[in-house]
């Protein structure tokens, strides 16, 4: 049995939902009832069924939904894909990495068949079948990049590792928390990290440079990252911010529940085989307030979660001008009871 | 946050004598599936199991890293050295079944060069040979200079001659052919990357001359594997483990720590990615430091070893493992 997926919007009418299932399985970000940063890299290897964890390439019910957005976001702005020209052996890796994970989790959706360099690529849910030589760019309709990145969910950056450090020289970046990949291009690890307040000073970003330019090919890591967004879009990017910045302005009492947004990434690092290059997926997950609370543990979490949270973070985040309208809202929810340790609900 | 590799469990497929002094293993998977796609310049570290003792050694894979059906790399043997290369000339035969990391490259060509122009000292042709494939491959443009004590020894000169012809010049010392280092190096077209790998005074050589002639540091590139010498022994305390170990004359610290069963850490096993570095907490005696990851600054200041390739001679040593 396959996944059903959704027909929903991520703009205009906002459609997006969460099923039941997929309500249980979202990866809540908060093991505990206060936030900080921290290097949390963890091994990335398989989870739970059930869980986001399930395959190390998810593929979920807002698959075909968001391949659609992200052609919308490409059509009006091409520049959200771009590829460094020493950067095109590094997309053939990631094409191959993503047919393989996408055929190995969900083969009655994927299936990729390789003779020699002669590989054809099904796609069932946008209906492609596409029979190309590999490390040929002349036989996709795009380059390998912009090709797989179409038809795979959540944004890739990839960075090339030299002189001990990554360089952000290839992605695709559509389901962004208000960074550009245009702005980006080209910048080294501490560069475009340089608008992220205290983590700088923590040392953080000089320890995970030194974990990541190790990362060892078949041994992926991970960590979560967490924002909010009002109304479920993905494209929140500074290009956009005058589509989506004004939003903020529009959270009342009353619609709370249905308009603010807890948007989590799931990051992920794999060491690419041919180029050494270092592919890191940002898949963004969604879910809204209603459909959080319907777990009471992580509505009293996050409920604390956010009341405590550092006013830096706070404005980094963009939660300043609603953070005491979705407080109260929350705290309605929070009896003052315990949470069990760990990220799941109760 | 260990960073370990993963483990292949391989079969030795041939053994090809060289000449004189190297000899070529290949590998296979033993469940044969392939074995995973490697970039140029990556190594492997191979698992000797020598009866009581197992010794683990990076080495180069010079095949091409479009074949991915078998691993191959070639050991120069070492007479002097602590047994691994001996060890592998006189007791690996095919058929014998071993366990080898995943590949690790320490030494990636720079895909941004215009031209790659690569100088190669004695065995230190290996990652070279994996380059120039993949290169090739994609019509990518390089050079390559080989010096080597004779013809006889010139490891792959007459392969590489027969694949690439004039992109490879040889130089050898029996016969006073040297490179004319600084012509070479003044005469590069912009966007050119310089790779070197061979004995560390050749390194030397040439990443003082690269320097002096204007090159920035960021295009030359170069693979400085020192293996782990052998020495007086010497007794350690791990502290954190609570246990008293005794490295052997042939045997590496780190090796000793995890024949101890405590298992740090570790990459390339030759004093450069850093990952097996290790606090002093207390030394009477004096190091021996063999490695190019720790700065000048940490091999003075005695709190910091790289157990891999480095030793000690002294009354006692304490460390935070």
């Amino acid at each position: 049995m396959g996944i059903t997926f959704r027909k929903e919007t991520f703009r205009d009418d906002f459609s997006f939902r969460n099923s039941p299932e997929h309500i249980r399985r979202f990866p809540f970000p908060f093991h505990e009832d206060s936030y900080m940063y921290a290097v949390n890299i963890e091994p990335h290897v398989l989870g739970p069924k059930g869980s986001v964890l399930e395959n190390l390439i998810d593929v979920d019910e807002h698959y075909v939904a968001e391949m659609q957005d992200r052609a919308l976001v490409l059509a009006e702005d091409p520049l959200r894909c771009q590829s460094l020209p020493h950067m095109t052996l590094a997309g053939w890796d990631l094409l191959e990495l993503l047919m393989e994970q996408q055929a190995l989790g969900y083969p009655e959706h994927f299936t990729l068949t390789r003779d020699g360099d002669r590989w054809r690529w099904i796609n069932r849910p946008l209906g492609i079948d596409d029979t190309f030589t590999f490390g040929d760019t002349s036989t996709l309709p795009y380059g390998p990049m912009e090709y797989i990145t179409r038809q795979s969910q959540g944004d890739f950056c990839i960075l090339d590792q030299r002189d001990g450090n990554l360089w952000m020289d290839a992605g695709m970046v559509t389901t962004q928390a208000d960074w550009s990949l245009d702005f980006d291009i080209g910048m080294n690890f501490f560069e475009w990290h340089a608008p992220v307040p205290l983590a700088h000073e923590k040392g953080i970003f000089v320890r995970a440079l030194k974990f990541l330019t190790n990362i060892q090919q078949g041994k992926p890591a991970r960590r979560l990252n967490w924002t909010m967004t009002i109304n479920p879009r993905l494209d929140t990017s500074p290009e956009n911010y005058h589509k989506w910045g004004p939003d903020r302005t529009t959270v009342t009492a009353e619609n709370v529940g249905d308009k603010v947004h807890l948007r989590v990434e799931l990051q992920s690092f794999w060491r690419l085989p041919r180029s050494n290059g270092i592919v890191f997926p940002i898949r963004c997950y969604l879910i809204k307030m209603d459909e959080l609370v319907m777990q009471p543990k992580w509505a009293r979490r996050l409920h604390r979660v956010i009341r405590d949270l550092p006013e830096e973070l706070a404005t980094y985040k963009g939660l300043t001008r609603y953070r005491p309208t979705l407080v109260e809202w929350l705290s309605k929810l929070d009896d003052g009871s315990p949470t069990s340790p760990g990220f799941g609900p109760d | 946050m260990s960073t370990g590799t993963t483990k292949l469990d391989v079969v030795v497929s041939d053994v090809v004598p060289v000449n004189d002094l190297v000899t070529r293993f290949h590998f296979r998977r033993r469940d044969g599936e392939l074995l995973p796609t490697f970039s140029g310049g990556a190594h492997v570290v191979v698992e000797m199991r020598d009866g009581e003792r197992t010794r683990l050694n990076p080495y180069s894979l010079m095949g091409s890293p479009l074949n991915t059906s078998e691993y191959t790399i070639s050991v120069r043997r070492d007479d002097v050295g602590r047994g691994g290369s001996l060890f592998m000339h006189r007791s690996v035969k095919p058929g014998l079944e071993m366990v080898i990391s995943y590949p690790v490259n320490l030494f990636s060509l720079d895909l941004r060069a215009k031209k790659h122009l690569m100088l190669a000292g004695g065995i230190g042709i290996t990652p070279f040979m994996a380059q120039t494939a993949q290169l090739a491959a994609e019509g990518g443009n390089f050079e390559l200079h080989y010096t080597c004590r004779t013809a006889s020894l010139g490891t792959y000169a007459d392969v590489l001659r027969e694949r690439y012809d004039r992109r490879i010049r040889l130089y050898h010392d029996d016969r006073d052919e040297r490179i004319d280092l600084d012509r070479l190096l003044s005469s590069q077209p912009l966007g050119t990357h310089l790779y070197v790998c061979g004995p560390s005074g050749m390194i030397g050589w040439v990443r003082d001359r690269a320097a002096a002639l204007g090159w920035p540091s960021e295009t030359v590139h170069f693979e400085h594997f020192a293996a782990p010498q052998p020495g007086a022994p010497f007794d350690v305390t791990l502290a954190v483990t609570g246990k008293t170990i005794r490295v052997d004359e042939q045997q590496s610290l780190l090796e000793a720590i995890e024949a101890a069963g405590v298992d740090p850490p570790y990459l390339c096993r030759g004093g450069v990615c850093g990952q097996c570095e290790t606090n002093v907490i207390s030394h009477d005696g004096k190091f021996i430091h063999n490695d190019h990851w720790l700065s000048e600054e940490d091999h003075r200041s005695g709190c910091k070893i790289m157990p891999c390739v480095s030793r000690f001679e002294g009354r006692s040593l304490v460390l935070e493992r």
